[in-house]
């Protein structure tokens, strides 16, 4: 089994969100990134538990520029065989597809596995956008996923429920919680992931299909109105009166 | 020409009079493309929304996304559209970034409003943490909108409803079963919901929560960690790594208001908190507070709202 799993950075949870240059681009200041929870937790543990079982290698590939090495390490040290990297800012969905689809095209990978979206954009785009490049299947927001010869057994939430879906290998799958558990990455694999050679491989030529051009931060709530826990009248009106919720 | 795909099943849900509302306010004509059950007499209400006309294939199974995909992509040929509109449910994300590849379209996914006067249309970036602007670059575009961003319209009247057959052909992927919870509002489509944490201390304390959902008609929600031990169905979970909601009113009891679980709720109209910890971080981002034990708070809240909705009958 020959899986290629999309990794991609986002900041650490905790990161203040702040941003530069008259609010047209993120201020990195400070930021610490992290693997995308999603790419990490479940695409990557689950294809590293399928080539346990199956055999196989696994591919994690990042579209970034040389400071993202350091979360392809970390996906390195959680068990990864081989580590790609495309030399290029990631200026869309899109763009990023693209990349990924032209490496993947004449590699046979039998799955190519994304996370359900990235938690700083969120736009749940790269996976389905990859499978229309490849003319691949493409199984949207899985939460288990098995294999067995060339078929994928499949469950994924849709509109209101669960379906459980088979399709062929090659496919491109998107990765939701319940597919597999965070793996703490031992001694062992950091020390051996901080020296091994990544694959960097130039872009090729895209043009992005959407730009992100400003910025803006909520406005901050007014304060919270206290009730009283014995009054729970007064909080069924203000909701009905002043909030007009109910 | 704008074009909006919309599920019909059993009727019109509030998400399909949204987006056709939102197509009608960018100005264009509106076309309407869709499947399943919901009769014709029904589709042509959309008329009211925006819509000029509604086409209709009842042989596109609304559970076969590449089926589902040569459907949108056939009448959008037809119709000549350069905007197609979804609302951004758990399909648009199957589809629209298909859709996006084969008509060479810019895709906003997540949209929280129109175009503003430089054509940039804002989602929820960061986790809900900030607003982007995104502008599309392509002569076509893909616009996403999120669900509960605006309000539906009644701006017309009844239109002219189509049956038509698009041959479109079923996809790769094999259909083996499907489960739906029966009965249950799902979570992503609510407009009022009560959740719980780790303060409710154990499963068989739930039924507090679910009696004040039901005396509102709300859905239930809860924090991570109470998915993760089980308490409650993963389903149910939100923030973050789980579900990103945004009712009208969300009651948060027992639930500290973490980070991670405030990014699937800040953007709740109106959020209450209890809580028995009044420096709890969820206070900070609470419209109302009621600090005290859920345990004698959820049921008081129950019987004022049955005695506030008796009131009103
Ligand atoms: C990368 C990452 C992603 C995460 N994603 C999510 C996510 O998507 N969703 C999510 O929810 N969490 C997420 N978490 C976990 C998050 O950080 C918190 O640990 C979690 O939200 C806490 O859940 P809780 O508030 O139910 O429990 P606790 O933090 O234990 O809080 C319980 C609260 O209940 C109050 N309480 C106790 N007894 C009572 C009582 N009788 N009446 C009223 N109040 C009472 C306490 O004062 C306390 O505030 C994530 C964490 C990480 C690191
Ligand atoms: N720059 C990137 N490099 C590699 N994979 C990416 C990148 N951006 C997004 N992805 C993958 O695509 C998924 C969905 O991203 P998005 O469409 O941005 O929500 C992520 O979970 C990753 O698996």
């Amino acid at each position: 089994m020959k899986i290629l799993v999309c990794i991609s950075k986002a900041p650490d949870t905790t990161s203040k969100i702040a941003f530069t240059s008259g609010n047209t681009s993120f201020d990195e200041n400070g930021v610490q990134y992290i693997v995308n929870p999603y790419d990490e937790w479940y695409a990557l543990v689950r294809a590293l538990e399928l080539k346990e079982t199956l055999g196989g290698n696994v591919t994690i590939i990042t579209v970034g520029n040389a400071v993202d090495e350091s979360i392809m390490r970390k996906a390195l040290a959680i068990g990864a065989d081989d580590a790609v990297r495309i030399d290029a800012e990631p200026k869309d969905a899109y763009f990023t597809a693209m990349q990924i689809a032209a490496f993947a095209k004449n590699q046979s990978f039998d799955l190519v596995l994304v996370g359900k979206e990235t938690i700083n954009y969120n736009g749940s785009q790269v996976g389905g956008m990859i499978a229309e490049a490849l003319e691949l299947p493409f199984v949207s927001l899985a939460s288990k996923l098995d294999v067995a010869g060339d078929v994928i057994t499949l469950e994924r939430e849709i509109a209101g429920g669960v379906q459980v879906v088979e399709v062929s290998t090659p496919a491109v799958i998107s990765c939701a919680k319940g597919m597999a558990e965070q793996r703490i990455p031992n001694m062992r694999g950091i020390m051996a992931a901080r020296t091994r050679q990544l694959t960097v491989v130039p872009a090729v030529e895209i043009q992005e299909l959407t730009s992100y051009v400003l910025y803006d931060l909520p406005v901050a709530k007014s304060a919270c109105k206290m009730i009283s826990p014995d009054n729970m009248d007064e909080l069924v009106q203000l909701l009905h009166n002043e909030a007009k919720v109910i | 020409m704008t074009l909006v795909y919309i599920h019909s099943e059993n009727g019109l849900s509030k998400a399909a009079k949204e987006v056709v509302t939102y197509a009608k306010k960018l100005g264009d004509g509106v076309s309407v493309i869709t499947n399943g059950n919901t009769a014709a007499d029904v589709l042509t209400q959309l008329g009211e929304y925006g819509a000029s006309s509604v086409m209709v294939d009842r042989s596109v199974s609304i559970e076969d996304h590449q089926q589902l995909l040569d459907l949108v992509v056939f009448a959008a040929e037809k119709t000549g559209a350069t905007t197609i509109i979804f609302s951004h449910d758990l399909t648009a994300k199957a589809i629209a970034p298909r859709l996006s590849v084969r008509l060479n379209a810019g895709l906003v996914s997540g949209a929280t409003d129109v175009p503003n006067e430089s054509n940039a249309i804002r989602v929820n970036v960061f986790s809900g943490k900030a607003f982007g602007f995104v502008k599309v670059n392509s002569a076509k575009r893909i616009i996403s909108l999120l669900p509960n961003s605006i309000q539906p319209e009644i701006t017309g009247s009844a239109c002219g409803v189509e049956e038509i057959n698009s041959g479109a052909a079923t996809g790769r992927i094999k259909l083996i079963t499907t489960k739906k919870p029966e009965g249950e509002i799902p979570l992503p489509e609510a407009e009022l919901v009560v959740s719980a944490g780790r303060g409710l201390k154990g499963p068989e304390n739930w039924g507090m929560v679910e009696d004040l959902a039901k005396s509102l008609g709300a859905a239930t929600a809860c924090s991570r960690p109470v998915a993760d031990i089980g308490w409650r169905p993963h389903h149910e979970h939100v923030g973050q790594t789980g579900v990103a909601i945004r009712p009208n009113l969300y009651i948060a009891a027992g639930i500290s208001g973490a980070i991670q679980h405030l990014a699937g709720v800040n953007g709740s109209k109106v959020i209450v908190v209890i809580n028995t910890d009044q420096e709890a971080p969820f206070f900070k981002a609470a419209d109302y507070g009621v600090i005290g034990d859920a345990f004698e708070v959820l049921p008081k809240l129950t019987e004022a709202i049955r005695k506030f909705k008796a009131g009103q009958n």
